[in-house]
């Protein structure tokens, strides 16, 4: 079904939803990298974006997700680790202290917003469970419930879906361990209870709604990697205008801000999506034609 | 029912109809309901009846047939144009608003991405048929030639689900249910063509087949 035939707007945010709805969160400071760029508004956020479990339209999500049930939770790490376990969704919350960052996020299709997510950076689980000196890369998994997400099986990717980074990456402060955004909880289309959120990297890295992690010898395989063979998109998935997809192309893109219509120009896209001077280093020496 | 199908209110109907897309997307442009992206959503929206209208365009033959219903003959061009009408919109959608004029950037994609290819293709091909679509052109072409060049529109249909089956990510089932519909359409075509071969009455009556110039007029 089309997205343009069906009506929008019975859940403009999820705060109508039934399941679970996002709650307030308190004690939650400000990060001071944040960017000042206008951001995008939430209902557009809660309204147009991808997660293939709850179908492949835009506007899927938002009204398949309404009752996908997130609580209890637990996010499992294990593999190359001196301490795996389990975390509970309330431990959590109180790793560390929560901040809102202010991020760009570029969608691979040439769409980008800016969001006010809440969490703090992934390293901080990192350090709890000691990886051993053999874990290069990290593997991260979606939940998936078929009873819950039975449009997930017409999706045409192999599900549960499966990302990774390589362990530096993971370990860098800007890789973000997200259990909110917009003042709230995070709604259940954008992946609650919680999310990761790689911002130099196109959005499909930024994996939703979290249950396990693998730390690994070897590169892991991801799920669109599996999908197209390599040949669409690679492990690494930087942001990078210089490197088309296959159908279009990523010299620019478009922006979904606030008043963004019809007319709106687009924007230059930014190599690492702005964010170089934390990460180009990196990938020092690597040819980023080919690992794209 | 067949004074129904000739009457010139039915057309007007007709007519009004196809144009019901285009309200609404209007109509959802004024209320600001356009999604987060409207230049996705409008070409999709475009692109969507573009193919739609070129398979109802290519049912009209079959149905005509098989519903002894041969006044249908009278739609078939109000529909076809209809086809190249939303194409249109969907082309102007992807020059203005996506690619906003910038001629450079769309003769790079033109001859890279492949899906923008074959859709160029079928919307070129789509302008001789549109120009040759009046009763004074098939007369000037002779029905025969007319015919031959109209059969264009068959690889416009397949070059419109290829088209689609490319720019999808990994969802194929849309595109491949209007690649179905065309298949049959056209696998109808080939049925008749080769059952008219062999009986000699049937390639007769193939051979009858439109266009009826004052009929369409
Ligand atoms: C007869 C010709 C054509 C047909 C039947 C057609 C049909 C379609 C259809 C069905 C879609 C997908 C709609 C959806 O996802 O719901 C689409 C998308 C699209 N078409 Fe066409 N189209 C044609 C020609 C063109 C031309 C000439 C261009 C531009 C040069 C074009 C550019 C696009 C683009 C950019 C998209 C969106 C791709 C995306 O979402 O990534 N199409 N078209």
């Amino acid at each position: 079904m089309e997205a343009y035939k069906k009506l929008p707007g019975l859940l403009t945010s999820a705060h109508a939803a039934s399941g679970s709805v996002p709650v307030k969160l308190n004690g939650v400071t400000k990060w001071p990298g944040s960017t000042t760029e206008p951001e995008t508004p939430i209902e557009k956020v809660t309204t147009y974006n991808n997660y293939y479990e709850f179908g492949t339209d835009k506007d899927d999500p938002s009204k398949n997700a309404r009752n996908f049930v997130t609580s209890p939770w637990t996010v499992s790490v294990e593999g190359e680790v001196a301490k795996p376990r389990k975390f509970s969704m309330d431990e959590i919350m109180k790793l560390a202290p929560l901040e809102e960052r202010i991020y760009r996020h570029r969608c691979v299709e040439a769409w980008s917003i800016v969001v006010p997510w809440i969490g703090y950076s992934f390293s901080t689980i990192v350090k709890l469970v000691e990886p051993t000196p053999k874990a290069k890369y990290v593997a991260f998994e979606t939940y998936y419930d078929p009873r819950q997400m039975p449009l997930g099986g017409e999706a045409g990717i192999q599900l549960p879906y499966v990302e990774g980074l390589r362990l530096d990456e993971a370990m860098n402060p800007l890789a973000l361990l997200c259990v909110g955004m917009y003042d709230e909880t995070l709604p259940n289309q954008d992946g609650a209870p919680v999310r990761m959120v790689i911002p130099w990297k196109y959005g499909f890295k930024s994996i939703k709604s979290l249950v396990k992690i693998r730390f690994m010898k070897d590169q892991p395989q991801t799920t669109w990697e599996m999908y197209a063979g390599g040949s669409e998109y690679g492990f690494y998935a930087n942001v990078n205008p210089n490197v088309d997809h296959p159908r279009w192309s990523q010299a620019s893109e478009r922006r979904l801000g606030p008043g963004s219509g019809l007319f709106t120009p687009k924007i230059k896209t930014q190599m690492f999506n702005g964010y170089g001077d934390q990460v180009a280093s990196l990938y020092a020496g690597m040819d980023l034609r080919k690992n794209f | 029912m067949n004074s129904i199908l000739t009457s010139k209110w039915t057309k007007a109907i007709v007519f009004v109809a196809c144009l019901v897309p285009l309200a609404l997307l209007v109509w959802r442009g004024l209320h600001d309901d356009l999604s987060a992206d409207p230049v996705a959503f409008i070409t999709h929206a475009t692109g969507d009846w573009t193919l739609r209208f070129l398979v109802i365009t290519l049912a009209i033959t079959p149905l005509r047939k098989i519903l002894h219903m041969p006044q249908l003959i009278r739609f078939r061009r109000m529909l076809g144009l209809f086809a190249f009408f939303y194409v249109c919109l969907h082309f102007t959608t992807w020059i203005w608003l996506d690619k906003q004029f910038v001629w450079s950037e769309m003769w790079k994609d033109v001859e890279k991405r492949r899906f923008i290819t074959v859709g160029f293709t079928g919307f070129l091909l789509l302008i001789p048929l549109a120009v040759t679509s009046t009763a004074g052109w098939i007369r000037r072409l002779g029905g025969k030639r007319w015919r031959m060049l109209h059969r264009l529109i068959y690889v416009t249909a397949v070059l419109g689900v290829i088209h689609y089956y490319w720019l999808v990510k990994s969802d194929v089932r849309k595109p491949l249910f209007y690649g179905l519909l065309v298949a049959i359409l056209l696998a109808w075509r080939i049925g008749t063509w080769l059952i008219g071969r062999r009986g000699h009455s049937g390639a007769a009556a193939v051979r009858r087949e439109a266009p009826v110039t004052t009929e369409t007029s």
